[in-house]
């Protein structure tokens, strides 16, 4: 007995995460060998990789300069509604892309509230599509992420410095340099870093709001090689070049980043001293009250225009969520079948293998997958008849980095504190996992079975390569209805998906927690 | 006879060395400062620690490498004794089916037991829904069922108050007398050993010394246990 004695063995997490690497691997591999055929960089490719950093850049920079004041505001105010606005500053990780596409739409767009506004002062119409879009696109998701992860460090500050702040009668200006300063200097650059690493993948947010040769991302360009070329070749070494950016960027944000912003303890109030003149409460209400509407307007955008639609809704609207649904359910069960035994075999100290896999779990683009297995099962079967199941699988992978986040350092607590009475008592493998584990982590399972429910439910990715023109997702099928400029029928289909995808989450993340005691 | 042989056991950069026996049947409280290894030496009987020289046996059999749940030893720890989402009864149910699938025979001997402990009309409720004494005598029956021959205590009572370690503590003595199991038990408290214990280990300075009788060692303590007791 080298070791301490543990309640489980890591055999099976090890080879969950064994098929994870496999699977990133070995279609990248796939991808390697079949881009020695083509021909390196285009003026194309170069005016992609430019572009998919600009935007990433400038919708980081962005996202997280407005999050400081937003951040700010919340972490000092009390206010009613406060805990209901940060729950929605939650929402954006889950609420499906293409939803958030036509909510923006709805409200910047060319026909849109705003463009209508300018109308009647007699101003031209707002263009949501090119640079700015994608841009736009990316803060309103990447902004409410922001403000949580800048706001979690607000909140750590214990409320000890507050009060001798308070005691040393500092003003605004000592209070900066005294506390707010150095926690920005802790947080922002992760912060940059894991929003930037995130708008590198963007996917859909181009295929909708970007195109064209001056507003395409590599992860685009991949996906047009291969729709509309055929041209593997190039799509592969896309694939390289994107696999290159994303790993370099998911290694820099996991270096900077101590927390992942899904922590349920933000919306507890500090007692607070200071911000109380004039300027500062005007100040505070102005961003709090900016933010909520950016969020708030196109989701009621959304709800207002789908209600209308509803009734006349197309029959393969409601078919295509019928596949969404069972798509997204396979992919948490799938997503469960991998992260659990790998978060057991973390929590008994097996962690390096368990991290490398989530690390290339974020690092991994759904497009850059998808490509390698289609070149993997293109010589053996149709891929377009595997387009579920392969969805479902890389669906799985991309919720895995997060469920492990959620999962791990539940699954250590619980054999911290049991491991040795189960040992004591003979529990070990099964008997353990089933009378200790699940119902132990049934909360930490329930919240990762609602995010992987509700990112699978909302994907549009993968499934962009591999259907064909009768089988769609109900995001496949929105985006096809946009394309049809069938705006009212996608709106509908946008409330139908919005109402599943959250409901998904509901619904698992409630499971979990329902008579759960302490 | 427990006999640990010339052992050595390391924990982190701490170390501990053992040479003793202690007769089947004795009651043995095992006293010393903090940090001085106490429950480094509950935990390597136990099996939660390797040994990283000699040998641990119980009778004629050889404990050193058994796994903690195979060795003939029911153990309470300091806190943490109860599964917080199980009822009373399966609690104690684990002392004899860790799957918790029991035989009829089996679920009347927790009854039992549960009853022996003054539980009876408790056995549905969970944990949250019981009081520290409560919850330290499902525990004790869940020891009952078990039936193991070295019962060993990590100061499972630290948190309760006076009066009611003092009753846990003669609960566990009239236990122990009725199955004939070895106790050891870590106190910080000479009041305990005397209480309930026949023979003390003095645990010092990285040494746990053999036992010896309460009553001669705690009335003429040598120096080491004297700093101790102040």
């Amino acid at each position: 007995m080298a070791e301490r004695a543990q309640p489980i063995n890591a055999r099976t997490g090890i080879g969950a995460a064994l098929f994870v690497a496999a699977l990133i691997l070995g279609t990248l591999a796939a991808v390697a060998l079949r881009a020695e055929e083509g021909r390196g960089l285009g003026s194309s490719d170069w005016a992609a990789l430019r572009f998919t950093l600009t935007q990433a850049i400038l919708s980081a920079v962005l996202s997280v300069g407005l999050a400081i004041p937003v951040a700010r505001a919340l972490a000092r105010r009390r206010f009613a509604g406060r805990s209901a606005l940060i729950a929605l500053l939650g929402a954006p990780f889950i609420l499906p892309v293409i939803v958030a596409i036509l909510g923006l739409l709805h409200v910047f767009g060319r026909s849109g509230w705003i463009s209508q506004a300018l109308g009647f002062v007699g101003l031209p119409p707002l263009s949501i599509y090119g640079l700015h879009g994608v841009v736009l696109a990316h803060v309103f998701f990447n902004l409410p992420l922001a403000t949580r992860l800048i706001l979690q460090a607000w909140q750590e500050v214990p409320s000890e410095q507050y009060r001798l702040a308070a005691q040393l009668n500092a003003g605004p200006r000592a209070m900066f340099g005294l506390i707010e300063l150095p926690l920005l200097k802790r947080v922002v650059p992760g912060a940059l870093a894991i929003v930037f690493a995130i708008c590198l993948t963007s996917f859909a947010v181009a295929l909708t709001l970007g195109g064209g040769p001056r507003a395409t991302t590599i992860e685009l360009a991949i996906y047009q090689a291969f729709r509309f070329d055929f041209d593997l070749g190039r799509a592969a070494i896309l694939s390289g070049l994107q696999l290159i950016l994303t790993a370099g960027a998911a290694l820099i944000a996991l270096r900077f980043s101590r927390n992942h912003g899904l922590g349920a303890e933000l919306d507890r109030v500090l007692r607070r001293w200071d911000g109380t003149g004039v300027g500062a409460q005007t100040f505070d209400v102005f961003w709090i009250g900016i933010a909520a509407l950016f969020l708030l307007l196109p989701l009621s955008a959304i709800v207002l225009s789908g209600l209308i639609g509803l009734s006349t809704l197309p029959i393969e609207v409601f078919k295509a969520a019928g596949i969404s649904v069972i798509l997204a359910l396979s992919s948490t069960i799938i997503l469960l079948l991998m992260a659990l035994p790998m978060s057991f075999a973390a929590a008994v100290g097996k962690r390096g293998i368990i991290e490398i896999s989530g690390i290339l779990g974020l690092a991994a683009s759904p497009l850059v997958i998808g490509t390698g297995l289609f070149i993997l099962i293109h010589p053996f079967a149709n891929p377009t008849v595997l387009a579920l199941p392969v969805t479902a699988i890389v669906n799985a992978v991309m919720a895995l980095p997060f469920a492990l986040r959620i999962l791990v350092p539940r699954a250590r607590q619980v054999v911290g504190q049991y491991g040795k009475l189960g040992l004591s008592l003979d529990m070990k493998g099964f008997p353990f996992v089933r009378h200790v584990l699940l119902l132990r982590m049934r909360a930490q399972i329930g919240f990762s079975a609602g995010l992987a429910a509700a990112l699978s439910m909302g994907d549009l990715g993968v499934i962009t390569l591999f259907a064909d023109p009768d089988t769609a997702t109900l995001p496949l099928q929105i985006y096809r209805l946009m394309g049809a400029y069938r705006m009212d029928a996608a709106a509908s289909g946008a409330l139908l998906l919005l109402v599943l995808s959250l409901g998904a989450f509901w619904v698992f993340d409630r499971g979990g927690r329902w008579h759960a005691e302490a | 006879m427990l006999k640990l042989e010339e052992c050595k056991i390391t924990n982190g950069g701490f170390s501990l060395a053992v040479n003793l026996n202690i007769e089947r049947g004795k009651r043995v409280a095992v006293i010393g400062p903090s940090g001085a290894g106490k429950s480094t030496l509950i935990e390597a009987i136990a099996g939660f620690l390797p040994l990283a020289a000699g040998t641990i046996a119980w009778g004629a059999d050889c404990l050193s490498n058994l796994e903690p749940g195979k060795r003939p030893v029911a153990m309470l720890f300091q806190d943490g004794n109860l599964f917080p989402h199980l009822t009373a009864a399966q609690n104690v149910a684990l002392g004899l089916r860790p799957d918790l699938r029991l035989s009829t025979a089996q679920i009347s001997q927790v009854d039992a037991a549960l009853e022996r402990v003054g539980l009876s009309d408790f056995s549905a409720r969970k944990p949250a829904a019981l009081s520290g004494g409560q919850q330290s005598r499902v525990a004790l029956a869940r020891v009952l069922v078990q039936g193991r021959d070295l019962l060993l205590l990590d100061e499972p009572f630290a948190a309760l108050g006076p009066a009611l370690k003092a009753e846990m503590l003669d609960l566990v003595s009239d236990l122990v007398r009725e199955t004939g199991a070895t106790l050891l038990m870590v106190s910080h408290d000479p009041a305990d050993a005397r209480r309930i214990a026949d023979e003390v280990v003095l645990v010092v300075d990285g040494i746990a010394h053999p036992p010896q009788a309460v009553d001669a060692l705690l009335d003429n303590p040598p120096p080491a246990l004297r700093d101790y007791l102040g």
